[in-house]
């Protein structure tokens, strides 16, 4: 675990709305090694999602460098930075987002469509991510018809079924009551644990943070501590 | 699933609101095929291919008469087989009915339009009875006429020598078409022209205008430019042209039939314009999160772009298309119905215009959400902003 997912060094982000520029994040730096499993937490608008935005290559930094997996994201291109996020990052977000009018096999599929896999090749990964989420037997259901944790499995799926080694999740579980939630964490865990995934959460639930092999608390905009859990 | 079923599969989101808008471009292709062929009919140049007969007119209108003594001349042009005159007589039944009516020379009618299907002894009736007439089966059943029966017939042009515009004629003949076209065609009723020569008030030795049998079809154009020429610089220059052309000028005296179909064309697509334009932005519009997630996972500005033009296109496509394809019959069944008076064909040119007319259209309102979606960032959309 000593081989670095993510580093980032002395990254700023800003934003402007409407006159004014808000600096949300302030040179912030981090280092999270492959195959961790780490929370963010901290108040609503510390900077937890923005800097989640940076690592998974949803948004670019105002200034500093961003390396994740060796590739420096923070000077792809647009389309490039799409590209990479199809090979290399999967997104879990609190709501699911997954498009209503596919299946949930359909849904999983969708990140195949950018990979040059064949339909059966595609139809093999779909059912094996369907697999490991523990829902097989409602791959051809649609979204209104799965349970909030349904959805947030086939979410997962989702975001594994083309093998990325980082997992991204913005508030997971934040819609889900508290069993559901922790079998979703403890999914996430087993996805770190037994297939190697780097996962970076972020979370504003406590408990939820435990399910990480460390958390760090961020707050304006800068990291304040770190507190590894107990293994 | 390919990107094409995820296409498909969004369109059919709301179905209602998918088949309403499929609707609207369906109903506006089908009147698209029909007016452009309209449009085509009527912006085309003079046809002579495949004419059997040839009118000709006073060059100024076919409202000016032109005078008999032309006849000899035009026998006279090679390529002519057969000629007749006719007059219009401007017929009305009862109080404002409105009838086609011609004074023709019956013997030369039956020369000229071996079409009509009448017995021998109704034709010899016809030219042997000066106060007969002819109707075409269509015509007879219309106003419930019998052979023997006495029909009185207003003119609205020409009064009799007692200045009465009301004459009466006796059916003697009614006549079938040769074939089902013709048996659509026998909606006109032919008076005796000596008759009616000799009985009206100011109109002697005028022929109206002359229908010309060709010898030959492939000589059509030639015979006409001899008749033009021929009357060039004279009191009475004429126009000769297919019985086709002649006929449709019937239709071009309401105005220039083209620029009315082009104006409707106009607002029939701004309307379309609108409808579905707005269709494809609402439907964006409420997708923005799902545009930003299909982003997240990986597809391009330019992917999610081309899968809302590809929405907006597909639409339209499946409109169109069907909406041409329904133009086609309905197209050959108004020609039908017309007699061949109407003869609209929505043929490859029509079709061509109608798929240029598709693709313009899926620019037209799919580009600005198709760019609104790729140019979205995700963090903004997702954040709901």
């Amino acid at each position: 675990m000593n081989e670095a997912m993510v580093q980032i060094r002395n990254v700023h982000k800003a934003y402007v709305r409407g006159k004014q520029t808000v600096e949300v994040l302030h040179g912030l730096t981090l280092e999270i090694p492959k195959g961790d499993f780490v929370a963010l937490m901290g108040p609503s608008g510390s900077g937890k999602t923005t800097l989640l935005n940076l690592i998974g290559g949803l948004d670019s930094p105002t200034s500093g460098e961003i390396r994740v997996g060796g590739e420096r994201i923070d000077q792809l291109s647009g389309g490039q930075l799409a590209r990479w996020r199809a090979r290399n990052v999967g997104f879990i977000f609190q709501f699911y987002n997954l498009m209503p009018v596919l299946t949930a096999e359909r849904n999983v599929e969708l990140p195949l469509l950018l990979t040059p896999l064949s339909a059966a090749q595609r139809r093999k990964s779909v059912a094996v991510a369907l697999e490991v989420v523990g829902l097989s037997d409602r791959a051809r259901h649609k979204p209104k018809e799965l349970s909030g944790g349904q959805e947030q499995r086939v979410a997962i799926a989702r975001a594994l079924v083309s093998d990325p080694a980082l997992l991204i999740c913005d508030e997971p579980t934040g819609d889900l009551d508290r069993k559901t939630a922790d079998e979703i964490l403890g999914l996430l865990q087993v996805l770190n644990r037994d297939h190697g995934k780097t996962v970076v959460l972020v979370t504003h639930d406590p408990k939820a943070a435990e399910f990480a092999s460390r958390t760090l608390h961020l707050e304006k905009g800068q990291l304040l501590e770190q507190a590894t859990a107990a293994a | 699933m390919t990107r094409t079923g995820f296409v498909l599969a969004n369109l059919a989101r709301r179905k209602t609101r998918a088949v309403l808008t499929l609707l609207s471009i369906v109903t506006a292709f089908l009147l698209f095929g029909l007016l452009q062929a309209v449009n085509v009919l009527f912006s085309a140049g003079a046809d002579f291919v495949g004419a059997t007969r040839l009118v000709t007119q006073a060059r100024v209108s076919f409202t000016q008469s032109l005078p008999m003594r032309l006849l000899s001349q035009i026998e006279s042009v090679p390529g002519v087989d057969q000629v007749m005159w006719q007059q219009w007589f401007g017929a009305v039944w009862q109080e404002n009915t409105q009838l086609i009516f011609f004074a023709a020379d019956p013997t030369r009618l039956r020369a000229v339009y071996p079409e009509y299907v009448l017995p021998d002894a109704q034709w010899k009736a016809f030219a042997e009875t000066r106060t007969g007439m002819v109707v075409g089966r269509n015509l007879a059943n219309q106003y419930g006429w019998k052979i023997g029966d006495k029909v009185p017939i207003a003119s609205n042009i020409f009064p009799q020598k007692d200045g009465s515009k009301n004459w009466t004629f006796d059916l003697v003949g009614i006549y079938d078409g040769k074939d089902a076209e013709w048996q659509r065609n026998t909606n006109v009723g032919w008076i005796n022209f000596d008759y009616f020569d000799e009985a009206n008030l100011f109109a002697r030795g005028l022929a109206g205008t002359y229908t010309i049998k060709l010898a030959d079809p492939d000589q059509a154009r030639q015979v006409a430019e001899t008749i033009d020429t021929m009357f060039e610089n004279s009191p009475d220059e004429t126009k000769t042209q297919t019985e086709k052309d002649f006929n449709l000028g019937f239709f071009k005296q309401i105005g220039d039939i083209g620029l009315i179909v082009r104006w409707i064309l106009f607002a029939v697509f701004f309307t379309l314009l609108l409808v579905v334009g707005n269709t494809i932005a609402q439907s964006v519009r409420e997708r923005i999160p799902e545009f930003a997630i299909l982003k997240t996972l990986g597809f391009t500005d330019r992917s999610v772009l081309g899968f809302v033009l590809a929405e907006a296109a597909a639409l339209c496509v499946i409109g169109g298309l069907v909406g041409l394809g329904l133009a086609t019959p309905l197209g050959i069944a108004i020609a039908n119905a017309t007699g061949g008076n109407l003869p609209i064909a929505v043929d490859h040119r029509v079709w061509l215009t109608g798929l240029a007319a598709i693709v313009l259209l899926s620019l037209a309102v799919g580009l600005l959400p198709a760019l609104r979606a790729g140019r979205l960032t995700i963090v903004d959309a997702l954040a709901g902003r």
